[in-house]
């Protein structure tokens, strides 16, 4: 089977065509770098990104995080309903870790901006 | 009055990155102005990742990205005004700032770096039918009280315009628990990165509508929904093929203007194709000791080239300083955007005055596949680079070197030849 992707890595977008068998990439084509060939292999086993939102600090204020490492791209909805429902007390610090396992994804959760 | 080697106008990406470099060049009297209270410009509202990947070689938020020049302008002492306004900039380069501390205050700075951003289209510029109700926004609006205020601004939403910012946000609402009906774009092709189209819109079934846009905005009190409709190859409705969608929140992407209202009151010569400042290979306008960069000068589409274009200014006004304020020496050759390329920044270069190797920054005017970016002084070739697919979302950067700049003097052309 083949499948047509864009790659996400950079603001090239590069058009892939993947040829694939299962979950098991045979060729990738239409790359300009190796990133092309790891997206690729990725999308069509195991598709990841990276969640960024914010939480409702309990004093009030919006507290911008991100998951330290992409989790898979089915897990979203749920990812971002257990972000939201972290507890935050400001001060926090960006790299501040506020969820150790994102829901046994393996992901932290760390906040991107200081706030005061 | 008090005097600084270098003013430069806002304290975002353009202006750290310049203020940053400026002092790297030794340049000791230098100071940000920054209007918001802290640094880091819209960055501070931009907290999704994809920052920073030529600059730092890893994935940043805009906050982290802008974290990091922050903090080298904090380590290097580099002084910055916040909550600080600047009101006017004469040709005398005599700056006029207001602030809560010191009131209005004029300022003489040896040179001016202006890097004061740019601003969205709003819905008066846009020419839509209808009614006037709450629930219109444009993208970065809500981009700032969802991230920044806390506070999501509808749950029913239709996005007109495939700007990034709209495509940002169609994924923001999303992961906030409102449902995006559909992104429509007036145009064939979207105005925003594909890496932008797969991950906002793809990845949550958001329909992107190419060749359609809003035709009535219905409700007036409060935005009862849009009517959607098809436009053919002359932007002109399609009769038949309206469609009413009903949503509480209209979220605009219709293009960024740079913010030039200070450059203009100096007298700077404005670029209509860029709305941004005629400049030279250094970046300066044409009022010596002014120079421009980032989203003022031309909208970037990565903050990456902005940081890089900034720290050139940075770099270029500090030359001026040293060389006593002297303007440029010889009058300059223009670069002419020809064949496919709707212009170019620098739209000018002094070829006596050269610092270094000369990029020449661009957009194309179409989607070319299959071609050659070719820059041509007279018939002496100077660049040729082949390229797959060149698009007009995105911002193109061509290095010239500087030994084979020395010695023309004809004006120089820059097009794209198709195969």
């Amino acid at each position: 089977m083949t499948r047509n992707l864009i790659c996400i890595n950079c603001p090239m977008g590069c058009e892939l065509t993947v040829e694939f068998d299962g979950g098991k990439v045979i060729s990738v084509s239409g790359n300009t770098c190796k990133r092309g060939e790891i997206y690729a292999e990725s999308e069509i086993s195991n598709p990841t990104r990276t969640i960024t939102t914010t939480v409702i600090s309990v004093e009030g204020r919006p507290v911008p995080v991100k998951t330290a490492q992409p989790v898979p791209k089915g897990m979203i909805a749920e990812c971002t309903a257990a972000i939201k429902a972290a507890e935050v007390h400001l001060p926090v610090k960006v790299g501040q870790v506020i969820i150790d396992d994102l829901l046994g994804t393996g992901s932290q959760v760390t906040v991107t901006k200081s706030v005061q | 009055m008090r005097e600084f080697d270098i003013v430069i106008v806002g304290g975002g990406p353009a202006g750290m990155a310049a203020a940053v470099s400026a002092r790297e060049q030794g340049m000791e009297n230098i100071v940000i102005f920054e209007r918001d209270n802290e640094l880091g410009g819209i960055l501070n509202q931009c907290i999704h990742n994809g920052f920073g990947l030529h600059t730092f070689k890893e994935e940043l938020t805009g906050p982290e990205y802008a974290e990091r020049y922050a903090e080298k302008v904090r380590d290097m002492n580099i002084p910055y005004e916040t909550e600080t306004m600047v009101l006017d900039i004469s040709k005398e380069r005599v700056v006029t700032i207001l602030s809560r501390n010191r009131g209005v205050e004029e300022i003489r700075a040896k040179a001016v770096i202006l890097a004061m951003g740019c601003r969205e289209r709003p819905r008066g510029a846009l020419n839509i039918p209808g009614f006037r109700p709450q629930g219109v926004y444009t993208a970065g609006t809500a981009q700032k009280l969802v991230n920044c205020e806390g506070y999501v601004p509808g749950k029913e939403v239709v996005i007109l315009g495939s700007g990034d910012i709209g495509l940002i946000m169609a994924r923001r609402m999303t992961l906030e628990g409102a449902h995006v009906a559909a992104v429509a774009e007036l145009m064939p092709y979207s105005s925003g990165l594909k890496r932008n189209i797969v991950q906002c819109l793809d990845d949550f079934g958001i329909p992107l509508l190419l060749s359609h846009t809003v035709v009535d905005i219905k409700g007036k009190e409060k935005l009862e929904g849009v009517v959607i409709a098809e436009v053919d190859s002359t932007n002109t409705t399609i009769a038949g093929t309206e469609q009413f969608y009903p949503c509480d929140t209209l979220l605009l992407s219709c293009g960024l203007i740079p913010e030039n209202e200070l450059s203009k009151n100096c007298g700077v010569g404005i670029d209509p194709r860029t709305n941004g400042p005629i400049v030279d290979e250094g970046l300066e306008t044409d009022i010596d000791g002014v120079f421009a960069c980032g989203n003022v000068l031309h909208v970037h589409d990565l903050v990456d080239f902005v940081s890089e274009e900034a720290a050139r200014a940075g770099e270029s006004a500090a030359a001026f300083v040293k060389r006593g304020c002297a303007p440029d020496s010889t009058s300059a050759i223009k670069i002419v955007p020809k064949n496919g390329v709707r212009y170019t920044v620098p739209a000018e270069i002094h070829t006596a005055d050269l610092l270094g190797d000369v990029h020449i920054r661009f957009r194309v005017t179409g989607v070319y596949k299959d071609c050659s970016i070719v820059i041509k002084a007279g018939d002496d070739e100077l660049v040729r680079r082949k390229s797959r697919i060149l698009v007009p979302s995105e911002m193109l950067d061509i290095i010239i070197k500087k030994e084979k700049l020395e010695s023309v003097s004809c004006d120089i052309t820059v097009e794209i030849e198709e195969v």
